[in-house]
């Protein structure tokens, strides 16, 4: 299965903002920097990942894109999705 | 797979210059969005007011002016009035809108100039080092109120919404906050309904975003979005003050 | 060509400028120059255009860079205190490469000064008058039918160099009345390829802009913006002369002085004095030109001004110290009076005279 959960290291700024929204709590700090010497979030668990879409929502520097299965659970934000 | 939510094809791929947690980057990311969603990418004029948000137009991919402190909504009235078809857009904080350029919001908001606003309140100065702003709440720190504001001395913080609010031309005007995701979405429909008024010919359209500047509040970005919600939208009440038609 | 026709001064701009196609007006009320947007408040949307009354100069002024920059003829006017308050929208027009056209019907200052004709905001408009290292080209009529024809100009030479270019009257050149001829009506034309209009299918943005952070950045934007200052200087000057292929003595005057100090010439030929008139018809750039030419053949210089000094600077630059050059004025609302205007240069005379 291909990730719920697709983020783009070098455009992330380290704020935590992903880690503080994600409601499964599944996203953390890792230790690893990004290019700019950021610390970066990683998601623990591709497969609890909800696609509710918060943690990207809630990110300033758009480094966070949030894929769903075809036919996958629906969260209380999918009407926004397939745009 | 399906996008749940994919970069907007309204932002450039420039990494922005703000600093790591500044809800810039959502506002600018939202303003993206519904140009996407209204599909306006071939009518959008934008323009970049000072301050933080000074190189906005580095980070759409619409047309742009950049004004001098303040005059954005004069910029965006010259805009319209030549080309009523486009669909012109202000990006200003809270110096640059609610201090230094109060005559010209106002008056473009009299005129019911037909435009949007976007208005990033984070009750400072960002760029320029964290300076007392109009909005600054009273208590609050800033480099130029280094006590805490003091309403005697400087007045209390105005309410840009409630103020032209008494404005006939004033056909649309919000205040939202981007300090949770459920703050961002509400952001959203707002921002979304604020360039409908626009497309609709209804007249003048602000959306107050309450933001927050992690840096020269001296607070981590989530402690910052924290404060938003603790302090600013006690005094900035959220909600819309006007929607089109009603002020006839 | 159309009639001639009676025009008031401040009016006659109006035409003029819808004549060129400007169909944009931004302005606020200020003596003299209130006709001007009266004029446009009807005119313009006669011919499909707008006239828009701004909350302040500093508005007006920023709204010519809105709509200049969308691509539009744009123009506002002022009278001195109010220009005063244009000069942020005038740095921005230069620095963003935007045309635009500023009337100036100069009156006295400084502060509120009065409400008579002056020529003391010589110095702010040739010198770019807000910060940067910035020119606008400065053009300054004598005649209503000069104010016609420089005002219709002006909006070519704006377009030409992406610059804002000035007008300078004063109160009695707004107020007076002369027969005018207008040019034919400008087609109006498509906003350029740079302007804001939206993409409308192009695949760049367009920006409209300022701001060079990086000091080599801003440093090649100068040098840009300073080729076509070189350009403005090489191709855009203009001057008249009278009387000076004889002249022992010249008068140097531009605008309504001008008109007084040829009265004096003509006055001073006739009880048989050589002497002759430069008037300068761009304040910016500064003739150089007639200066050499006659710096070899006179005896000295007479500038006249309804200020306490101001172009007598650029005359005495322009000399270069090769004959003396003395000034005469007279402050806001005092219109200098030819026969002291003549009394001046025969005391000139008596001392310079002779020297040769």
């Amino acid at each position: 299965m291909s990730k719920r959960w697709v983020f783009d290291e070098d455009r992330c700024k380290g704020c935590g903002l992903c880690v503080q929204a994600c409601p499964e709590e599944i996203i953390l700090f890792s230790d690893r920097l990004n290019r700019s010497g950021y610390r970066m979030p990683e998601i623990t668990a591709q497969d609890d990942c909800i696609s509710c879409g918060f943690c990207a929502r809630v990110c300033p520097d758009v480094a966070i894109e949030i894929y769903r299965p075809d036919g996958g659970r629906k969260t209380e934000n999918s009407r926004d999705g397939g745009r | 797979m399906k996008a749940v939510y994919e970069k907007p094809k309204s932002l450039t791929d420039v990494v922005t210059h703000y600093c790591p947690g500044c809800t810039h980057g959502v506002a600018h990311r939202l303003v993206a969005e519904v140009i996407d969603d209204l599909k306006l990418e071939d009518r959008a004029v934008g323009i970049a007011s000072v301050g933080c948000s000074v190189f906005a137009y580095d980070y759409f991919e619409v047309d742009f002016q950049q004004a001098a402190h303040g005059r954005a909504p004069a910029v965006a009235t010259g805009i319209k009035r030549v080309h009523p078809d486009s669909v012109v857009f202000t990006y200003q904080g809270d110096g640059d809108l609610a201090s230094i350029g109060a005559a010209e919001i106002v008056h473009a908001a009299m005129r019911g100039e037909n435009i949007t606003v976007v208005f990033i309140n984070n009750a400072i100065y960002g760029m320029t080092g964290g300076q007392m702003a109009p909005t600054t709440l009273v208590g609050q720190k800033a480099s130029t109120s280094p006590a805490g504001r003091d309403p005697d001395h400087s007045g209390s913080p105005i309410r840009v919404c409630e103020m032209l609010s008494t404005l006939p031309g004033v056909a649309y005007l919000a205040r939202v906050s981007c300090h949770d995701a459920r703050g961002i979405m509400s952001a959203k429909r707002s921002i979304g309904k604020a360039f409908q008024t626009q497309l609709d010919g209804e007249g003048f359209a602000l959306v107050e975003i309450l933001s927050n500047c992690p840096t020269n509040w001296g607070m981590s970005p989530v402690e910052s979005l924290e404060w938003v919600k603790e302090h600013m939208v006690r005094y900035y009440p959220l909600g819309e003050f006007c929607t089109p038609g009603e002020g006839e | 060509m159309s009639d001639l026709q009676l025009f008031k001064g401040n009016e006659a701009v109006g035409e003029a400028a819808v004549r060129a196609g400007c169909r944009h007006f931004f302005g606020y009320p200020i003596t003299p120059q209130n006709e001007l947007p009266e004029y446009m408040s009807w005119r313009l949307p006669e011919v499909g255009g707008v006239f828009l009354q701004a909350e302040s100069e500093v508005a007006a002024i920023n709204m010519v860079y809105g709509a200049g920059g969308a691509g539009a003829k744009a123009m506002t006017s002022s009278s001195s205190p109010g220009i005063s308050l244009k000069q942020e929208g005038i740095s921005f027009l230069a620095g963003a490469e935007i045309p635009g056209v500023i009337v100036n019907m100069v009156r006295g200052g400084p502060g509120l000064g009065g409400i008579q004709p002056a020529q003391s905001d010589y110095f702010q408009a040739t010198r770019g008058g807000g910060h940067g290292d910035y020119r606008t080209v400065v053009l300054g009529p004598a005649s209503l039918q000069e104010l016609v024809d420089m005002t219709y100009e002006a909006f070519q030479i704006a377009d030409r160099y992406r610059n804002p270019v000035m007008v300078v009257g004063d109160g009695v050149m707004g107020q007076m009345m002369e027969p005018v001829v207008f040019p034919d009506m400008a087609e109006v034309t498509d906003p350029p390829d740079w302007a804001t209009t939206g993409k409308r299918g192009r695949d760049n943005f367009n920006l409209i802009n300022s701001l060079y952070l990086d000091p080599e950045e801003l440093w090649e934007h100068n040098r840009k913006l300073n080729d076509k200052y070189r350009q403005m200087t090489e191709k855009e000057v203009r001057w008249e002369t009278r009387a000076t292929d004889d002249a022992d003595f010249a008068f140097v005057a531009y605008g309504t002085t001008a008109r007084i100090v040829q009265k004096a010439v003509e006055q001073m030929r006739e009880d048989g004095h050589a002497v002759g008139l430069v008037r300068p018809q761009t304040l910016w750039p500064f003739p150089q030109e007639p200066f050499d030419e006659l710096s070899d053949r006179v005896d000295g210089f007479r500038t006249v001004e309804m200020s306490l000094g101001q172009m007598v600077e650029d005359v005495r630059l322009a000399v270069q110290g090769r004959v003396p050059v003395q000034f005469y004025g007279t402050t806001g609302g005092v219109m200098p009076d030819y026969r002291d205007i003549i009394s001046a240069m025969e005391e000139m005379m008596r001392k310079v005279g002779g020297r040769r």
